[in-house]
């Protein structure tokens, strides 16, 4: 069925057929339609599922946690300082090997206070041990969120994983929205490691230091199958449903001799900058990473790149150039553009592309030398 | 869609999957014998004592028995037992070690 809805609305739609046990959320600009529609579904009796309104941001990942080690799927969704306060608790769905799913629509972390989009919040948890994704359009959102529940609790997997969508551009943003029945595409889960009242046990109680990091590397190694795991999911998904997506989806690259590497719309922005730059000559192309986690390993040799973050790393840099730096040992001209919702038009990214300076980072819209 | 594995196989890829979270089965004592961190010990005067048994209640080691005797071998002496009895029966002493 064909809809016009705002991305909020069609995680919101992806998660009622998704039939989580236990939602627990808190709301915050500019999330709060998501779990507001969800409210209305369980309200209504559209969705069964138990609804906890919960005080706090940390209260709902600490809930999610809780029904999600009795073996229930579960759901949240926040937005940046949201996700910051949940920050001791993503650690702890992540190393409890819970598949929660949470939609994080990115929003700037204040002071100076901001509620548009920006990668900085989401991008300040990588190291939780949470798969991340991050999409475009509302129909991606509505078919990541779906794959994400099956991705998740996949048995190599097992690790919570993050939705990510820009603030008001994707969330607020009425879309072409076609949905699915997902049928047996999201089979029911069955956690291996769920609380058993019948067999009482202490579930990740203190660990000494001989053990420790056994566990640690049980992370990373499901860090690591994950990345079969979502190619095959992915594929899946297109062969029921007919939409394919990849760890990154590219837009006129295979003659490129410049990339832009960019996540979010801003990579979407890119494709029309793209088309402006071979009406002049210039063979650019976009290419879009969509899982930062686990980060891909991607082939950049012989192409320069111009890497746009809507992120910083304060005493170091642009959080994606940075790591493509380090995993595709490229030196890319890193531009930070679109900051806390900073309007930057396809005309401008033609612009950086064009005077790029290779190895340099650029702040767009600061005056003189950076 | 691949064949059933054989059940000794499959039981075998439960366990592992299993070991992805630290369990541990209760037992007394998992932590070594607790009672050593206590800086202060709960008495109880059984003269006081109307044997109401909130202390066992809310004694959160459980290490007051149903006949209200504590396990000093375990109880850390938090002082909660102390603080909950109504008829302020329970002493807390300091230990002299």
């Amino acid at each position: 069925m064909k809809e016009i809805v705002t991305a909020n609305y069609a995680i919101a739609e992806a998660v009622k057929q998704a039939v989580p046990g236990v939602i627990a959320a808190y709301p915050i600009t500019p999330q709060t339609e998501i779990v507001e529609r969800i409210a209305q579904y369980v309200a209504r009796g559209e969705l069964a599922c138990d609804y906890i309104p919960v005080e706090s941001e940390h209260s709902a990942m600490a809930a999610c946690i809780g029904a999600s080690a009795a073996g229930v799927r579960t759901f949240t969704a926040t937005s940046s300082q949201g996700l910051l306060y949940m920050h001791e608790m993503l650690h702890w769905a992540a190393g409890a090997r819970l598949p929660v799913v949470m939609a994080n629509v990115n929003r700037a972390v204040g002071p100076p206070w901001n509620v548009w989009a920006d990668h900085t919040d989401a991008l300040s948890q990588r190291d939780t041990g949470w798969l991340q994704v991050y999409v475009a359009t509302a129909q991606e959102a509505y078919d990541t969120t779906l794959m994400a529940f099956r991705i998740a609790e996949d048995k190599e997997v097992l690790l919570p994983v993050m939705v990510n969508l820009d603030g008001f551009l994707l969330s607020h943003t009425m879309q072409d929205l076609e949905t699915v029945e997902p049928g047996s595409f999201i089979p029911p889960l069955h956690l291996p490691h769920a609380i058993d009242p019948a067999h009482p046990a202490a579930y990740a109680p203190l660990t000494g230091p001989k053990d420790y990091y056994r566990f640690r590397w049980e992370m990373e190694k499901s860090m690591r199958a994950a990345r079969r795991v979502i190619t095959r999911v992915e594929k899946d998904f297109a062969g029921r449903f007919g939409r394919r997506y990849g760890v990154t989806e590219e837009y006129r690259c295979e003659d490129a001799d410049i990339l832009v590497v960019a996540m979010g719309t801003l990579a979407r922005e890119a494709e029309v900058a793209v088309d402006r730059l071979r009406a002049e000559g210039t063979r650019a192309g976009v290419m879009r990473l969509r899982w930062f986690r686990p980060f891909p390993t991607l082939d950049l040799t012989g192409r320069e790149v111009v890497v746009i973050d809507r992120d910083y790393s304060f005493g170091f840099g642009g959080v994606l150039a940075r790591s493509l730096c380090s995993a595709a040992r490229i030196e890319p001209f890193s531009v930070i553009a679109g900051l806390g919702g900073q309007e930057v038009t396809y005309e401008d990214i033609a612009s950086f592309v064009r005077e790029r300076r290779p190895g340099e980072e650029y702040w767009f819209g600061v005056k003189g030398d950076v | 869609m691949k064949g059933r594995k054989p059940a000794g196989e499959r039981k075998e890829r439960r366990k592992k999957q299993r070991e992805r979270l630290a369990i541990s089965k209760p037992k007394k004592g998992a932590s070594g014998k607790t009672g050593a961190w206590r800086t202060f010990r709960p008495v109880i005067d059984p003269e006081k004592c109307s044997k109401c048994g909130l202390c066992s209640l809310y004694c959160p080691e459980g290490v007051i028995s149903e006949d209200l005797k504590i396990d000093y071998d375990f109880c850390k002496g938090c002082g909660i037992c102390a603080n909950e009895c109504p008829k302020k029966a329970i002493r807390m002493e300091r230990e002299e070690r």
